[in-house]
């Protein structure tokens, strides 16, 4: 068991809340597709590549972004559909790098598969541009240890974890996810705090990474 | 009727608790609903369940409904057929006597809300009344491909409203106010889908001399011609060929829907040589529809068109196997061959029904995969959040809001 340490500044959890937001553009052709990707607000992008880790919180068959799954889906162009499912998002700090890839992929696949541009989709099928709009708001739990740190990620919501992983780092920019941030600035555990940044959250589901950051900081805690 | 903290074994204690900060955050403004019935459809079930729960979170919310006489809800539901893309004859006339009827409700009704929150068409023109408060549009019809003529005539209305929401995003289009995504969704404490004793489920069915003898299909709607009726027979009849089985239409009226008691004896009339199908013509009695559905082997929702389709959420929090149209809101709710079976048409329905008798282990899973997605995504208590939140964007433009 090693000591506790007291954090210099304590972590206050924060949870995200979203609203999805319709703006009327869609989508019918993978050249239409293409084109608003590049045009359509920040916000758009960050929702169709992040739904379906707060819609699905369970396994389920579909894709992990809404572009790779209408693109595999509706047009029937698995090839696309799979570059796309597979693009790191972990790799990417802001949207507009994401957005970049994502876009850069879709030409990519366009030079050389140019009848992928022909294909239609069938009405009703079409894909809808949604925009999330995020509320953050403060939530009445505050951990100044590790120990207490712990027992609060075993209570608090889905969505809370989900802000402090997913949306502070991406949407917000900060260099890390929220909790390796706390730890290593606050508690001056630089280990765990690689630890927790170094795995992919994209690849699991919203419970299954709770348990993980759990099993891992409290590991750290029987040393 | 449930306490809000009621939910809290079937969603856990941190979702209540984000409800009530966000309640915490709307103190101090009022909500007033208003629609144009008080019972009856998707709407006033919503309204019913809704209304009490925001006041226990701590939002004065009100609930306000227009008053209309005969000719002006034949006219809306005219406007309903026509916005969900069916060939209506709209005249002249008839927007004179919703704009008559309209001005009526305009004189008489008090808009004192800080927040004024219209639902569907009839109450649209409402909005004339606009002072410095917020007005939202709720519009609970499937407007993917509307009548141009009616839409036209609304949109005067709509673009007037701070914002606009829609049950499924092929409802959107592009407009110059704010719009939003919230599907409605389904409270699993109510009589309609709270869990009962079988004794209930089989007194409900000796009340209506329903044998448990072969499987039972069942299509529990209004009777409307959207509704799809008398193809449920159809489809109901191509089964029966081959398996043995009983068909339960089972329904009531909505007082602003004039045409349904001409649905239902069409209906009557094509069932009345066969004993093997039940009409059930049921006013609001929520207990016996629950018990109904609970009865099922197969659940069916072959609309034509849809609004969101509540009746497939109900189905499926039952974990029922589904066969529905692949229309409104409905996709949003069955994932084909995972959460349910889609269809397209009466030999699409029939088929999927066949499959699914013959292999219920089958049924049976996409019957537990169906009751997981409306967990996580259709119950009450995430429409109670989207509605605050729905709230709170009438103060804040921004895409990400710090209230922290």
């Amino acid at each position: 068991m090693i000591k506790l340490v007291k954090a210099k500044e304590p972590f206050k959890f924060c949870t995200r809340l979203h609203l999805s937001e319709l703006t009327g553009l869609r989508a019918t052709t993978l050249s239409q597709l293409l084109a608003l990707i590049k045009e359509v607000p920040g916000s758009c992008i960050y929702h169709h590549t992040h739904r379906f880790l707060q819609q699905h919180q369970y396994l389920s068959p579909e894709p992990p972004n809404d572009f790779s799954y209408w693109v595999m889906e509706v047009l029937g162009e698995d090839e696309l559909g799979e570059k796309l499912l597979s693009i790191d998002t972990m790799q990417y700090s802001t949207i507009r790098d994401l957005r970049e890839k994502i876009y850069l992929t879709i030409e990519d696949y366009l030079r050389y598969s140019p009848f992928a541009k022909l294909k239609f989709a069938r009405p009703g099928e079409e894909f809808h541009f949604i925009k999330s709009v995020s509320f953050i708001l403060p939530t009445s739990y505050i951990a100044y240890d590790l120990k207490e740190f712990i027992e609060i990620l075993k209570k608090i919501t889905l969505d809370s974890i989900y802000f402090h992983i997913f949306e502070a780092r991406l949407r917000l920019e900060k260099p890390t996810n929220d909790f390796s941030y706390w730890i290593e600035n606050s508690l001056g555990d630089k280990e765990l705090a690689g630890k927790i940044s170094g795995f992919d959250p994209y690849t699991r589901t919203l419970e299954d990474l709770r348990n993980t950051i759990i099993q891992i900081a409290a590991r750290r805690m029987t040393g | 009727m449930a306490k809000i903290e009621e939910y809290i074994p079937l969603v856990g204690q941190a979702v209540i608790d984000d409800l009530k900060l966000l309640g915490e955050r709307l103190k101090g403004r009022v909500v007033q609903h208003i629609n144009s019935t008080p019972v009856g459809g998707g709407v006033a079930e919503i309204l019913n369940r809704m209304v009490p729960l925001l006041k226990e979170l701590g939002v004065d919310t009100k609930w306000d409904v227009i008053k209309g006489g005969e000719q002006f809800f034949e006219v809306t539901k005219k406007f309903h057929n026509a916005l969900h893309g069916r060939t209506e004859e709209v005249t002249q006339r008839d927007f004179e006597i919703f704009m008559e009827t309209s001005q009526q409700n305009i004189e008489n009704i008090d808009t004192y809300g800080d927040i004024v929150f219209i639902h569907d068409p009839q109450p649209i023109a409402l909005i004339k009344k606009k002072a410095v408060n917020k007005w939202l549009w709720r519009c609970h019809v499937d407007v993917s491909e509307p009548n141009e003529k009616v839409w036209g005539f609304l949109m005067d209305f709509i673009t007037k409203y701070d914002s606009a929401v829609f049950s499924a995003p092929a409802f959107s289009r592009k407009l110059p106010i704010r719009q939003f995504l919230i599907p409605p969704s389904i409270d699993p404490l109510s009589d309609k889908n709270r869990e009962l004793p079988e004794e209930t489920i089989n007194s409900v069915l000796r009340k209506y001399d329903i044998e448990k003898d072969k499987p039972i299909l069942i299509q529990i709607s209004r009777f409307d011609r959207l509704k799809d009726p008398l193809g449920v027979i159809d489809a109901y009849l191509q089964v029966k060929k081959y398996i043995d089985c009983q068909l339960v239409l089972a329904g009531g009226t909505a007082e602003d829907d004039p045409e349904g008691f001409k649905v239902l004896s069409e209906v009557q009339e094509k069932a009345k040589n066969d004993r093997d199908i039940h009409i059930l013509l049921l006013p609001q009695n929520d207990i016996e529809v629950n018990a109904l559905q609970r009865a099922a082997d197969i659940i069916v929702q072959k609309s034509l068109k849809e609004g969101f389709g509540l009746t497939v959420a109900e189905a499926l929090w039952k974990a029922k196997p589904v066969v529905a149209s692949n229309v409104g809101g409905i996709p949003l709710q069955i994932k084909h061959k995972y959460s349910g079976l889609l269809c397209y048409s009466v030999e699409g329905a029939s088929f999927a029904i066949k499959q699914l008798l013959s292999s219920p282990e089958y049924a049976k899973k996409l019957g537990a995969n169906g009751r997981e997605h409306i967990k996580n995504n259709f119950l009450i208590t995430r429409h109670l959040r989207d509605y605050m939140l729905l709230f709170l964007s009438l103060y804040y433009p921004e895409d990400i809001v710090r209230l922290c």
